[in-house]
């Protein structure tokens, strides 16, 4: 506490046309410390690390650097201060190789305009060896892993002699392995007495890796404390505003009749292969049948050949006693399956469409939305009015593109689509992927009142603690085959080890 | 401190910002993405913007190119303005004219007799087919779809406008006309369905099947209408055709038609617009085609046939540069010959016209009316040689053409958007 923090900004504010994304923030760094800014979604945390890495001007408030006040007006002047920023999306050049993405512009050079490749790549080599991060300097860029493209951006900002290391979301874009392996670079890095900025919105990550944690809520400091004693729930309070449940509360379902029946079902990939082989289950209606899974073992082929997406090899899929087998997307829909899919910005919407737009993706074809091929532009809109209110979607009207919305906005207006069209099997394809805690509570509320209202509620999904809250059974595959059935009293050991091709041959729970 | 009075000033006329507002109505605090600024400030700015700054910076560089030859670009510009009739607007009078299809005269602000009337008919019977050629890129456009082959399908359009305009020698105009002008447009649409459908089936890019079918085209007309073929005229030595029987010829409503008047061809056209825009904006068809061209695997998850829309999609766009095809030889050309065959250039105009138009309705009418007056102010018919090189003034059209399509490749909005961006920062 005696000693004066590294990096100090004080009363930021920056204002967007009707916006004001940051208030009045004040924000320190010690030395050596791990410092997260948690908020949702549109809080402003990237408007402010945007501001301490010359992106944007505040238009108020100064920042010290060791008690200095400092100008950035560029991404230069703040590289020249000893701040690195590791963006959410790399600013990495694919075709070249990993020395050469970090020497760039300040390359080594031979006879004044050669790259002096070996100087480069040995400079690398010393840097990756003292950080602990683990890289092949003469690999191309775009041959290696997203985790290894992720160190490459640490190793640029620390080649360009970074101090502060800026970090934007960095576990969005990795897997659980690849997460705890850059927790351990971070550490690393903070012995070596580097200061990190660890922007986040997931609450288990912030407890892991920081020291202290500030939060910020529309704009505004709620309050900065120490990781230590901290819990996930009262960090959810503070960042949502309100108190949240993490944990899902669920009655026992009532399941029904079987709703959608799948038997012996074999699916081809993209490339030929089989990916699904000879699934079979029934989901009933009233209940929520989780799906889990590493990925890439055959959840979205299964998927997409239900919604009639992908045609289907040999096998059966019935749908409330229709036989769906060989059906369009078209026909599938009519016949009352929702789908929530698991990448919106690929599937879920047309981004530049308006949300009456893309609400009325399906139901266009219906009245009153449309008579004989003419469009009713007032009950489309009077249609998405009512959607939008009962979904609560904020940030946007009818006329709004849809890629002007949050993730978590746009993840509403895909879900009010699928329900308001009252399917009877809903599949929901990791419905909470990139959401944050808040949205997370309201697409699992969402998803438990549809099965309480009877629909068959299909769920897929990556993460574990999802399957295991929201489901009534669980079931694992592995390699494009269900490995077992458990109930939702199983511990993610459990599932994990199924996951993993452990679990055949286990014993199933009926 | 005067940084605090600046800070309460500020805050004041915090609610209604400066100069832009966000499109949507906020909710107070609530704070949208990054991207809600951006895309806000890019859709209001550069969907005007960019044209009229392309348009401009053609223009600018093309007065370069005519100071580099030595002569003043001002004058030029002007002689040009003038060659275009669109100076006819700008000289308001007292004059009487004949009210269309008629033989009452009323009283008129215009002369419509002046040859400024008469350049303006020529600049305008050359922009109803850009008009349509245009809207033939602009719907493939909607659908994702980049039809390069707006000038094959205009030939196929002038070819069986030909045929069945030079046939049937005894049926009433009111038959004839929309006769010519449906098969015109069905034969388009048949031969952009042709890259439709392989785009649809097989996968082929429409680019290449397009351009391919071009050359098809012209090669085809080029033996039609050639020494010796089937569609060439009763002059044995010439290869042209006949002419079309007068049953086919539209109603020229402005000027003679022994001096090219205007046809009626012009009222199809800006029908055309209208009907596009009701396509594209108001119809189910239109949807889908907004859809699949947006974004074909969410249209695909929505239910709709990706393949069905490809075709369809080209084969209206044909059905347009066919019609284009049909208007012109009813509307003022009434024959074709062999050489026209290999000189006309009016789908690669119209090509311009949509890219400069952004494929909307208004966007492709003004962009058309833009080339056509270029065109004909440019022509050596209507420019003084004194004053510039006709020869040379043609080719400044296709310098302008040029470079608008080089600047909306560009996308000058959205440069003006980033150093607006900066400026602010």
């Amino acid at each position: 506490m005696a000693e004066a923090p590294l990096l100090e900004l004080r009363g930021i504010t920056k204002r967007f046309p009707g916006v004001l994304a940051n208030d009045n923030v004040n924000f320190d760094l010690r030395s050596g410390e791990v410092h997260a800014l948690l908020g949702e979604n549109g809080a402003g945390k990237s408007t402010l690390m945007n501001i301490l890495y010359g992106l944007y001007t505040p238009d108020d408030g100064e920042i010290l650097l060791r008690g200095k006040p400092i100008e950035l007006g560029s991404t230069r002047a703040a590289i020249e201060h000893g701040i690195g920023m590791v963006h959410q999306h790399f600013m990495l050049i694919p075709v070249m190789t990993v020395a050469e993405n970090i020497v760039l512009a300040t390359e080594p050079r031979r006879a004044g305009v050669l790259l002096d490749y070996d100087a480069a790549r040995k400079r690398v080599r010393e840097l990756s060896e003292r950080y602990g991060l683990l890289v092949d300097p003469d690999a191309r860029v775009d041959r290696i892993s997203v985790g290894q493209q992720q160190r490459v951006e640490i190793l640029k900002a620390l080649y360009r002699g970074a101090e502060i290391l800026i970090l934007d979301e960095p576990t969005a874009v990795l897997t659980p392995q690849e997460a705890k392996e850059l927790f351990e670079i971070l550490s690393s890095l903070k012995s070596q007495g580097k200061s990190i900025i660890f922007i986040s919105h997931k609450l288990n990550e912030v407890l892991e890796v920081a020291d202290r944690i500030t939060t910020l809520r529309r704009g505004v400091v709620v309050d900065t404390i120490p990781a230590a004693g901290a819990t996930e729930e009262s960090l959810a309070r503070m960042m949502v505003g309100r108190e949240v449940l993490l944990r899902v509360e669920k009655k026992p379902g009532h399941p029904g009749e079987p709703l959608l029946e799948v038997d012996d079902l074999t699916v081809i990939d993209d490339r030929g292969l089989e990916t699904v082989r000879g699934v079979s289950f029934a989901v009933r209606g009233g209940e929520i049948l989780g799906l889990a899974g590493v990925d890439a073992n055959g959840q979205s082929e299964l998927i997409d050949a239900i919604a009639g997406l992908r045609p289907v090899k040999s096998g059966r899929i019935v749908v409330d006693g229709h036989d769906l087998t060989h059906a369009k997307a078209k026909q599938a829909l009519d016949a009352g399956i929702g789908h929530i899919p698991e990448d919106r910005h690929l599937r879920g919407l047309v981004l530049p469409f308006t949300l009456t737009e893309n609400l009325a993706l399906h139901a266009y074809r219906q009245p009153p939305n449309s008579k004989r091929g003419f469009l009713n532009l007032s009950a489309m809109t009077e249609r998405a009015r009512r959607l939008l209110k009962e979904f609560d979607v904020r940030g946007g009207t009818p006329t709004t593109p849809a890629a002007a919305l949050s993730g978590g906005n746009q993840q509403k207006v895909v879900l009010a689509r699928e329900i308001d069209g009252d399917p009877k099997v809903l599949i929901a394809a990791q419905p909470t992927r990139g959401l944050d805690v808040g949205a997370i509570e309201f697409v699992h509320g969402r998803l438990l009142e549809q099965r309480d209202a009877g629909r068959a509620i299909f769920l897929v999904s990556l993460e574990l603690e999802e399957v295991l809250s929201l489901a009534d059974r669980i079931l694992v595959i592995y390699e494009g085959r269900i490995v077992g059935e458990f109930p939702p009293t199983a511990t993610e050991e459990e599932l994990g080890f199924a996951m993993t091709g452990g679990g055949r041959g286990e014993e199933a729970v009926a | 401190m005067s940084d605090d009075e600046k800070r309460v000033d500020e805050s004041v006329e915090l609610p209604k910002s400066q100069d832009e507002v966000p499109q949507a109505p906020l909710e107070p605090g609530v704070i949208p993405p990054p991207s809600m600024h951006f895309a806000s400030r890019f859709d209001g700015l550069s969907g005007i913007i960019a044209p009229l700054l392309t348009t401009l910076i053609a223009f600018l560089m093309g007065g370069l190119v005519v100071a580099l030859t030595g002569k003043n670009p001002i004058k030029v510009y002007h002689a040009i303005w003038n060659g275009t009739g669109l100076n006819w607007f700008f000289h308001i009078g007292n004059h009487s004219a004949r009210i269309p299809f008629s033989t009452t005269h009323m009283w008129f602000p215009w002369d419509t007799a002046s040859i400024s009337a008469q350049n303006l008919q020529q600049t305008l019977l050359l922009t109803s087919p850009i008009i349509l050629t245009g809207l033939a890129v602009a719907f493939a456009f909607r659908c994702g779809m980049f039809n390069i082959g707006g000038q094959g399908q205009y030939f196929a359009g002038t070819i069986f406008a030909v045929w069945v305009g030079t046939s049937f020698s005894s049926l009433s105009p009111w038959v004839h006309i929309p006769l010519v002008l449906v098969i015109g447009a069905l034969a388009g649409a048949a031969y952009a369905g042709i890259a439709g459908i392989l785009k649809a089936t097989v996968g082929a890019h429409e680019v290449i099947s397009t351009i391919m079918l071009n050359w098809i085209s012209i090669w085809v007309g080029s033996y039609l209408f050639g020494q010796g073929g089937p569609l060439q005229g009763s002059q044995a030595s010439i290869p042209i055709s006949n002419d079309i029987m007068e049953s086919a010829k539209l109603p020229v409503f402005w000027g003679l038609k022994l001096l090219q008047g205007l046809s009626i061809g012009i009222f199809v056209a800006v029908a055309m617009l209208v009907v596009y825009w009701i396509l594209i904006n108001r119809t189910t068809l239109g949807f889908e085609v907004r859809a699949v061209g947006f974004n074909p695997e969410a249209a695909r998850y929505g239910g709709i046939s990706v393949a069905r829309n490809y075709f369809l999609a080209m084969a209206i766009s044909g059905s347009f540069a066919g019609l284009a095809g049909a208007v012109d030889i009813t509307g003022w050309e009434y024959r074709i010959g062999e050489n026209d065959i290999h000189a006309n250039q009016i789908g690669f105009i119209g090509l311009a016209a949509a890219l400069l138009g952004r494929n909307t309705a208004l966007g492709v009418g003004l962009a058309s009316l833009l080339f056509g007056a270029l065109i004909n102010g440019t022509s050596g018919r209507q420019l003084d040689p004194s004053i510039f090189r006709p020869e040379l003034a043609g080719n400044l059209t296709t310098i302008i053409q040029g470079l608008v399509i080089l600047f909306v490749g560009l996308n000058l909005g959205g440069v003006w958007v980033w150093l607006k961006r900066r400026r602010r920062a």
